[in-house]
């Protein structure tokens, strides 16, 4: 149970990282990320909104028609972001702000409706609370990176913090809109690169 | 009138939901491999963004802000925009079912597809009038249409290019995203507020 409960968590941050395997909830990938604390800001609300509906979609499984499944995941979900979106607003305003409509539309990110009817829906409660703290913290990295890579050469800075110092002119094209197709196009790319250059590495091996 | 039109360009070409704001990403990535099926998820997603804009501003001005019950607003959009999916999807089946076969798959799709919800809450936060909501969920549709079509339009001559092999999938859409977001980016440059004399 405890290994299967490891295996479900480490799942969601590798093998089935929503942002980088599964390619889900592209609309905020895209759209926070100009920023590494606009993405761990994000992340944060997801992971959150996440565990908690996977949480309550799971104790309802047994209760809830299937036929009208998904309205009622959409109602469970809505709640919780209604939630965030209060909190958010009452003790980070900054944050709010910056994340603007993209707080709300979490109510339409795949990736929260598809672990409820994906995992949530069939397995008990304690193994949804993992799986969903998993993915969320899977798109948080995701979200996290492509922010970092994108305030690095677009703005000089992580977290706030110069890395270049002065003289570094940055490209400011990379924390505009075309900036952030171009950084998730390349990471993927990246990742695909590596993937099969192990892939190529251990047949070669065997 | 001028402040319509102004809202109408604005929202196809200056704040394309697809490729400046970032909504509609899914579909966008999703069914954007032929032109025919481009073009049917854009009619689609046409009609409900329309209805949907005028139906959401009825309900924010006859229920939430006349019940005082804003906090309710994300889930009482979200069940209308489901409810209007469903409508129009019966509705089609029995009035034209030409249309409905053309569209069918992507109709349920519509639900979660952000750029409909998005323009709900854009024109609250903006503060439009009725007929200034419908404009903006009609045109911020059309220039979603356009992109996904023109999207379309790419990907099927790439299908037939030479990718390298890591390139392959999303990774090459969202390289070619990225190069037709830099040309949209042009109109950043147009004041329309001037053009139309405003």
């Amino acid at each position: 149970m405890k290994l299967n409960l490891g295996k479900t968590f480490v799942n969601g941050i590798l093998n089935e990282n929503p942002t980088f395997r599964l390619v889900l909830g592209m609309c905020p990938t895209l759209a926070v990320t100009t920023a590494a604390i606009n993405g761990l800001g994000m992340g944060a609300a997801v992971i959150f909104v996440l565990t908690c509906s996977n949480i309550a979609v799971s104790l309802l499984r047994k209760i809830v028609p299937n036929q009208i499944r998904i309205p009622c995941f959409v109602v469970v979900i809505a709640t919780f972001v209604t939630i965030v979106d209060l909190i958010m607003h009452a003790f980070l305003p900054d944050l709010h702000k910056v994340l603007g409509i993209f707080i709300p539309l979490i109510v339409v990110n795949c990736i929260i409706l598809g672990r409820a009817e994906a995992f949530a829906f069939k397995n008990n409660v304690i193994s949804s609370a993992v799986d969903g703290i998993g993915m969320g913290v899977g798109f948080t990295l995701a979200l996290t990176l492509i922010g970092s890579v994108r305030e690095i050469i677009g703005n000089g800075t992580i977290f706030g913090l110069p890395v270049f110092g002065a003289s570094y002119s940055p490209m400011l094209v990379m924390i505009l809109p075309p900036g952030a197709f171009l950084t998730l196009g390349s990471l993927l790319g990246l990742l695909n690169y590596l993937g099969q250059r192990r892939a190529y590495a251990t047949k070669k091996s065997a | 009138m001028a402040r319509l039109l102004v809202i109408f360009f604005s929202a196809i070409l200056i704040n394309n939901f697809v490729v400046s704001r970032f909504l509609g990403i899914c579909p966008f990535l999703g069914v954007s491999k032929q032109v025919e099926t481009a073009t049917g998820m854009g009619m689609a997603v046409t009609f409900v963004m329309t209805v949907a804009s005028a139906i959401c501003w009825l309900f924010q001005r006859f229920l939430l802000d006349a019940l005082n019950i804003g906090f309710m607003q994300t889930t009482l959009y979200i069940l209308v925009i489901a409810f209007l999916v469903q409508l129009v999807e019966m509705v089609l089946q029995k009035t034209s079912p030409a249309l409905y076969q053309a569209l069918g798959i992507y109709l349920p799709l519509i639900t979660t597809n952000c750029a409909v919800l998005g323009v709900a809450l854009i024109n609250f936060n903006e503060g439009y009038n009725f007929i200034e909501a419908v404009v903006n969920g009609f045109a911020a549709a059309l220039g979603f249409s356009i992109v996904i079509i023109i999207f379309a339009g790419i990907r099927e001559r790439m299908a037939i290019a030479e990718i390298p092999k890591s390139l392959q999938g999303f990774s090459i859409a969202l390289l070619t995203a990225s190069l037709l977001s830099i040309s949209f980016f042009g109109f950043q440059g147009f004041n329309l507020a001037k053009i139309f004399g405003l």
